[in-house]
């Protein structure tokens, strides 16, 4: 600030100096602001997500578990006979043998012997039975099965039911509850890992539910769209890029397809329904129709990324094939299509995630129907993981709360198993060039 | 002085690889070439010279067909190869492009190894029966590109990884690797340094042998010490053509003389 160590120009005017130094502070200031600013609306993002991923976590990974009963069950001849499987009183003996170990039980009384049997799921007695049908010499035996409990007795073992609610709002009553514990105390309650999530279709029961009919309708459905997006995506985005003519329908076209990837994806589904389902007569719910709907909206996704990476090929490189006598078409699968592969790869991936996350065309079509059995070829009815999660979100049963939760953490991890795919795909041929 | 009788001798018994008449290009409203009346000598080393925009990149690419590429580019006129008009129906511009091979201002390899991209041409167009023989041709075209003895240890590795001047050499045996008739330059010089830029203009000199060479250069000392032929381009008309040794030492047209000392370009 000294005037001896910046001395004022002649004519009284500052010498470009001190006006550069008067200024500093207040744009060292504005710059401060900018990278402030950034990096609050970064926080925000990583906020909110982890405010998602962890409300997703808090109420998902009860259903990661799943309280079972290891049981001695006896296989009562007089309820369960050889001739007549596989028939036969299952749930019954079930019933009896766990009300043997009960205190205070019953199982005369009707509706006691009801509750007791309410104790197991519903799927324990088709456990028995099939076991039974497999082997029929276990009847008169006793064997040891480990079988799911029922939803409000995983929910009750999980904490979820609070043992201090008053006993007339609580699905699990008093007595109840002593019946668990007593099981607790003997040891006969665990709680593993629920591989049923994994490899059991969708169930009225929440306890029996599972993702496997949904993962495989959504592996289907994006087979059937990835086999027909890619070769017409590709056709296409070549077509446009090397060989139309530049007039006004390549503008046409292009401004078209343009619009047709921010078309709302209900409309997608409308289409189907009208087109594929109304007029081709294909199947309703079918994973083939959900992947054909899926493939009109990633087309577009996949046009536009081949595109874009097909121009980023250097111009020096075309006119290196074209100068030794290469056709065009060598030009473009030797050497274009090679070069702008990482870039149409991620385009395609990234087109792929978002037809998985695809939910309002699927349930116009039906792939929102209730179904129990995983679909064995893409023409069979099946569920899709969004339409999944939707459906287990309308249901009432307190179970599916935390199976919407971890249905929902399966789908966000294949899209960012895609994604990070895509990611090494993309560094992985780019090291290449 | 004996250099120079040995250069007008050479001249002598060439005959007329590419003969062009009347040529004129479009570029859309541009009209960038005008009525360009040359001929190219056989195994003879033609440069075009003149100022930045004149035409002669353009009218190079036209003996190649390589403004065929450009939509809006229009050629009319006649240019004929062997007394073969190149802008025929009955001509498909990949056969011409393997008679007539082209080096480009900027180093070009594939992205692929060295091996590739000299065997790239021969393998499209069918020259080898086998893989000895492809090797065979491609350590040939190597040789003719001057640079086998610095990439036959390593002919698996990718032909971007060379030096700038290397990859231009590498460009050249590419070139010659498909065994054209003539081979059009570019400005094959201009993204060198000095050293690369002298190893380039030997080849040249050799490619001579055996070659019909037209070369595009902004350097007119290039165009002095390489070529035996020099035309003149300024605002797409060709001013003056001739023997080099008359261009630079007596021009007849006052332009050329302008540019030769200076004054424009």
């Amino acid at each position: 600030m000294t005037d001896t160590a910046h001395p004022s120009g002649p004519s009284g005017k500052k010498n470009t100096a001190d006006i550069v130094a008067a200024s500093l502070k207040r744009r060292r200031r504005k710059q401060a602001r900018l990278q402030w600013i950034g990096l609050g609306a970064i926080s925000i993002a990583f906020v909110m997500l982890f405010i998602l991923v962890a409300s997703l976590l808090s109420t998902g990974w009860h259903a990661f578990t799943q309280t079972h009963l290891t049981l001695d069950v006896y296989v009562d001849p007089e309820e369960i006979r050889e001739e007549k499987l596989p028939r036969g009183g299952f749930d019954d003996a079930l019933g009896a043998s766990l009300g043997a170990i009960l205190p205070d039980a019953d199982m005369e009384d009707r509706k006691t012997r009801k509750a007791v049997e309410g104790i197991l799921s519903n799927g324990a007695q088709f456990e028995l039975r099939d076991l039974v049908e497999a082997d029929p010499s276990l009847i008169g035996q006793t064997i040891t099965m480990t079988v799911p409990v029922s939803d409000p007795y995983d929910q009750l073992n999980k904490g979820l039911i609070k043992r201090d609610t008053p006993e007339e709002n609580r699905r699990v009553k008093d007595r109840e509850i002593a019946w668990f514990d007593a099981l607790k105390e003997q040891g006969a309650i665990s709680k593993p890992f629920n591989w049923a999530l994994f490899t059991n279709a969708d169930s009225r029961f929440p306890e029996l539910a599972g993702l496997k009919g949904a993962l495989v309708g959504s592996f289907w459905a994006l087979l059937t769209c990835f086999l027909v997006s890619f070769p017409l995506g590709i056709g296409a985005a070549i077509y446009l890029e090397e060989f139309a003519p530049k007039n006004k329908l390549s503008d046409f076209i292009e401004v078209n397809i343009n619009n047709l990837a921010a078309v709302p994806s209900v409309v997608f589904g409308l289409l189907a329904l009208a087109v594929f389902i109304g007029w081709f007569g294909l199947p309703r719910s079918a994973p083939f129709v959900g992947g054909l709907t899926l493939a009109l909206m990633t087309m577009p996704t996949i046009i536009i990324a081949t595109r874009a990476a097909l121009k980023a090929v250097p111009p020096s490189i075309r006119e290196a094939a074209l100068g030794i006598g290469a056709s065009k078409q060598q030009m473009i699968f030797h050497h274009v299509l090679p070069l702008a592969a990482p870039g149409i790869l991620t385009g395609t991936i990234i087109g792929l995630a978002q037809a998985l996350g695809e939910t309002a065309p699927l349930l116009l079509i039906g792939m929102n129907a209730f179904i129990t059995s995983a679909a064995s070829s893409p023409f069979e009815s099946a569920t899709a993981l969004p339409t999944q999660i939707f459906i287990w979100a309308d249901s009432p049963e307190r179970g599916f709360v935390s199976r919407t939760s971890a249905a929902i953490l399966v789908l966000l991890g294949f899209l960012v198993m895609m994604n990070a795919i895509a990611i090494y795909l993309r560094q992985k041929f780019e090291r290449k060039w | 002085m004996t250099n120079m009788q040995k250069i007008e001798r050479d001249i002598g018994i060439t005959d007329t690889k590419i003969s062009a008449r009347n040529v004129n290009v479009h570029y859309g409203a541009t009209h960038a070439i005008k009525d360009v009346n040359v001929d190219i000598a056989d195994k003879t080393v033609t440069a075009f010279i003149g100022p930045s925009g004149c035409g002669k990149s353009t009218f190079l690419r036209c003996m190649n067909r390589m403004n065929d590429t450009i939509d809006i580019c229009r050629v009319t006129g006649k240019i004929e190869l062997d007394g073969r008009d190149i802008n025929a129906k009955s001509v498909d511009p990949v056969q011409l492009r393997a008679q007539v091979g082209m080096v480009f201002q900027k180093p070009n390899p594939f992205p692929k190894s060295i091996y590739d991209n000299i065997a790239y041409g021969p393998r499209i167009h069918g020259l080898a029966k086998s893989k000895a023989d492809l090797d065979e041709i491609v350590e040939k075209a190597l040789r003719r590109g001057a640079i086998w003895d610095e990439v036959k240890d390593r002919l698996d590795q990718p032909g971007t990884g060379l030096s700038g001047g290397q990859q231009q050499r590498l460009c050249i045996a590419r070139a010659v690797a498909t065994e054209p008739e003539v081979l059009l330059m570019d400005e094959p010089c201009s993204a060198l340094d000095p050293i690369a830029t002298s190893q380039v203009e030997e080849l040249i000199d050799e490619l001579k042998q055996n070659y019909s060479v037209v070369i595009v250069t902004h350097s007119m000392q290039q165009a002095a010490r390489v070529s035996q032929k020099t035309a003149f381009f300024h605002l797409g008309t060709l001013v003056e053509f001739g023997d080099t040794s008359q261009i630079f030492t007596n021009p007849t047209d006052p332009r050329t003389e302008s540019y030769i000392t200076g004054r424009i370009g």
